[in-house]
């Protein structure tokens, strides 16, 4: 009884070994079927991100492309007839001149540009093409004239010169360059009249007219009158706008209350109740920020509608719980060994979070910003509600002027009835949005391993 | 563990030589503490304890895990202050002058009263930086070289200067724990402080490391107070002149190191001493 003694339980030795490597192969298969249910969750969630990216890229990547007119303009003092421009010195006062400048800047556009643009395009017609005014001028974009006005009005010397200018072709002219448009189709279900159609193959094999990267897509604002010609531009600097105001107020405004709440706010009902609501607040739906900023910043403030300004506000309320949440528990982790360390060598608490402790948290509250910032870059429902999904024609100079964002610039493309047209926009400007997110999580990356290598 | 035999051997003489037991209570009282309670909440976890630390000598508290010789030690620089729901009664003055005063700066406090962690606890900063925070913050260098002075020679004192003085700008998490244990005591040296607290400083280290630290608190004894709490009664008879021994909350005993080892007064303390305890 040598082997029994041994053992506390009933079974003999080979007993037990059975009954373990019975438990065993169970064992396993359970290990095996978990395995198998997260690789499965992770393919499946891979696989949906690649089929975003590739829907969005597939459907994106020819916004990229635009098609230019290379025209010979000819500033035929014949149509710009108009007064020389008005100079400094034959003013009294800059006001003088400034009104005068106006006025002059005024008689230019009442000019007909657009025979200006017809001539040039005539220049470009093979020999004995037949084409009435109205169909020629479907080729180029609408927004070709008031290009080749502000050519003169910077420089009114061109007066009587031919100069070279590149000016968009139209967004029909454009699709059918592209292939986008089934040349099958008879005249009736044809955007352009066969004569433009004509033209416009002919022109291609001439040169005249050729596509290359879209640069307007960059350097223009939105646009309807001239769709080929709109631009991301100004919804860029709108978002550019916000996330500068939530960088300056949420992240000193975050940081500065995590820091109270956590290492100097004595313990208490008051304390308790404001972190509650603290943590509510960051589950709060963010379309009911937008309706406190319309509320709050617009009606009792009287801030302009639309304003980059606002929408900065609204997303820096959205933003702060984010970011005094992810402080906090930044702060929560740094070991009590640190702060007894400082405090044993007669650190003051101030000196012992400033010094100490906060360099520590830097990283973590770093990457907690940025992401907090890339959100509230994506962020779309709140800005709605305080009039920045209105359209804006211009380039916003001030947090104060009017302006839209990348997300509802996306939402505002996506909504137009010229969908043959926009659908490539919107999910170029989706690419657009989603190349500036991956560049701030990049660099939230980046900063994150170079401070902790610091470390 | 020849060499660490002989070691601690050579550090038992050299105390043995540099001063008589009895010396240390002939010395003046730099620390008088009358009465000490401390509550965690509603639990007490110190019991009147009332105790003399003499000038320029070690003193050790010993005594079995929670016996409340760490918290009394945390009592004498003020640390106790950090700990949420921990109340102080009784006193404690560093020259005459209680240091519970209300008008008294616990930042001034800390300044005059140093400590060692149980952990080596640099800071995640360059060796120099560690030695140079105090006297930078407490403003007692007038100019770069005054600062790299005292850098150099605390590090001189803490007998690690030979052994970092090329690396001076590394981090001083990367030294060794012996190491950074010492550039922790050359940090709290670097302020100039009367009184050292060390909070079972070789608890975290090995033996050799726990050899040299000792023989470097030897050193230390002949400019500064030390109080030290250590779990190892071999390492209190070796370095201290004076024990207390705690057991629950309270001071058991108090003496002469040399008489508290051969000749206890207290069963508690016969037993712990004994091995029957802790």
């Amino acid at each position: 009884m040598a082997t029994t003694s041994a053992s506390t339980s009933p079974q003999t030795a080979p007993e037990r070994t059975r009954l373990i490597r019975a438990g065993l192969r169970r064992r396993h298969r359970s290990e095996t079927i978990f395995r198998g249910l997260g690789m499965a969750a992770i393919v499946l969630a891979l696989g949906f991100v690649v089929l975003l990216f590739v829907d969005v890229i597939r459907k994106g990547v020819p916004a990229f492309v635009q098609s230019n007119l290379h025209l010979e303009v000819f500033f035929d003092p014949a149509v710009i007839k108009v007064d020389p421009a008005p100079q400094t010195g034959d003013f009294a006062s800059p006001a003088e001149f400034q009104a005068a400048s106006l006025a002059w800047q005024r008689d230019v556009a009442l000019l007909n540009w657009n025979r200006i643009i017809e001539a040039s395009l005539r220049a470009k017609l093979p020999a004995n093409t037949q084409i009435d005014t109205r169909e020629l001028l479907t080729i180029p974009e609408t927004n070709a004239r008031h290009q080749v006005r502000e050519l003169f009005v910077a420089n009114p010397a061109l007066l009587g010169q031919t100069v070279p200018v590149d000016v968009l072709a139209s967004a029909n002219a454009a699709n059918w360059i592209k292939g986008n448009i089934d040349r099958s189709l008879g005249d009736a279900q044809q955007q352009m009249s066969p004569a433009a159609r004509a033209v416009i193959d002919a022109f291609e094999t001439s040169g005249t007219v050729s596509n290359g990267f879209a640069w307007s897509l960059f350097t223009n604002a939105d646009s309807r009158a001239a769709p080929a010609a709109a631009g991301l531009l100004g919804a860029f600097i709108g978002s550019l706008y916000m996330m500068l105001i939530v960088i300056v107020l949420a992240v000193p405004i975050g940081v500065a209350a995590a820091i109270y709440l956590e290492e100097f706010a004595p313990k208490s009902r008051l304390t308790d109740f404001i972190e509650v609501n603290i943590n509510n607040l960051a589950a709060v739906p963010s379309i009911v920020f937008g309706l406190l900023g319309a509320a709050a910043f617009i009606n009792y403030l009287h801030l302009p509608i639309s304003a980059p300004l606002v929408g900065g506000l609204v997303l820096t309320l959205m933003t702060l719980p984010t970011i005094i949440i992810a402080t906090r528990g930044a702060l929560l982790g740094v070991s009590p060994a640190l702060r007894q360390a400082a405090l044993g060598m007669g650190a003051s608490k101030t000196q012992m979070v400033f010094h100490h402790v906060l360099p520590v948290t830097l990283p973590s509250i770093l990457t907690a910003t940025i992401l907090g910032v890339a959100h509230a870059l994506g962020e779309t429902a709140p800005l709605l509600l305080i009039g920045m999904k209105a359209f804006v024609a211009q380039v916003p100079v001030t947090p104060l002027d009017q302006a839209t964002a990348l997300p509802v610039q996306i939402y505002l493309w996506q909504g137009n009835e010229n969908r043959n047209f926009f659908e490539p926009r919107t999910a170029a400007a989706i690419m657009v949005l989603l190349g500036v997110m991956i560049l701030l999580n990049g660099t939230a990356i980046f900063l994150r391993s170079r401070l902790e290598k610091r470390v | 563990m020849d060499m660490l035999a002989g070691k601690v051997k050579l550090t038992q003489q050299s105390v043995n030589s540099a001063m008589n037991p009895t010396d240390a209570l002939a010395r003046p009282i730099r620390l008088e503490a009358r009465d000490v309670t401390v509550h965690y909440g509603a639990k007490q976890a110190l019991f009147g304890i009332s105790i003399d630390i003499p000038d320029r000598a070690v003193t050790s508290f010993i005594g079995p895990s929670g016996c409340g010789k760490s918290t009394f030690l945390r009592c004498i620089n003020r640390m106790n202050d950090t700990i949420e729901g921990a109340r102080v009664g009784g006193s404690i003055k560093l020259d005459g002058e209680d240091i519970y005063d209300p008008s008294l700066d616990v930042v001034e406090l800390r300044a005059r009263i140093g400590m060692v962690f149980q952990k080596p606890n640099p800071f995640p900063k360059s060796i120099y930086e560690n030695v140079a925070y105090g006297p930078r913050i407490h403003g007692l260098a007038r100019s770069k070289s005054d600062l790299d002075e005292i850098v150099v020679s605390s590090l001189r004192k803490a007998g690690l200067f030979e052994e970092v003085k090329d690396r001076l700008s590394e981090p001083g998490t990367g030294l060794s724990g012996g190491q950074q244990q010492r550039l922790c005591i050359a940090r709290a040296i670097a302020v100039g402080p009367e009184v050292i607290l060390m909070d079972e400083p070789c608890s975290a280290l090995d033996p050799i490391a726990t050899a040299i630290i000792e023989e470097l608190i030897d050193e230390l004894r002949e400019n500064y107070t030390i109080v030290i709490v250590t779990h190892s009664m071999q390492q209190a008879a070796r370095v201290s002149q004076k024990t207390a021994f705690f057991h629950l909350g309270k001071l058991i005993e108090e003496g002469v190191t040399e008489d508290i080892f051969t000749n206890p007064v207290h069963k508690q303390t016969q037993d712990y001493i004994m091995g029957r305890i802790g």
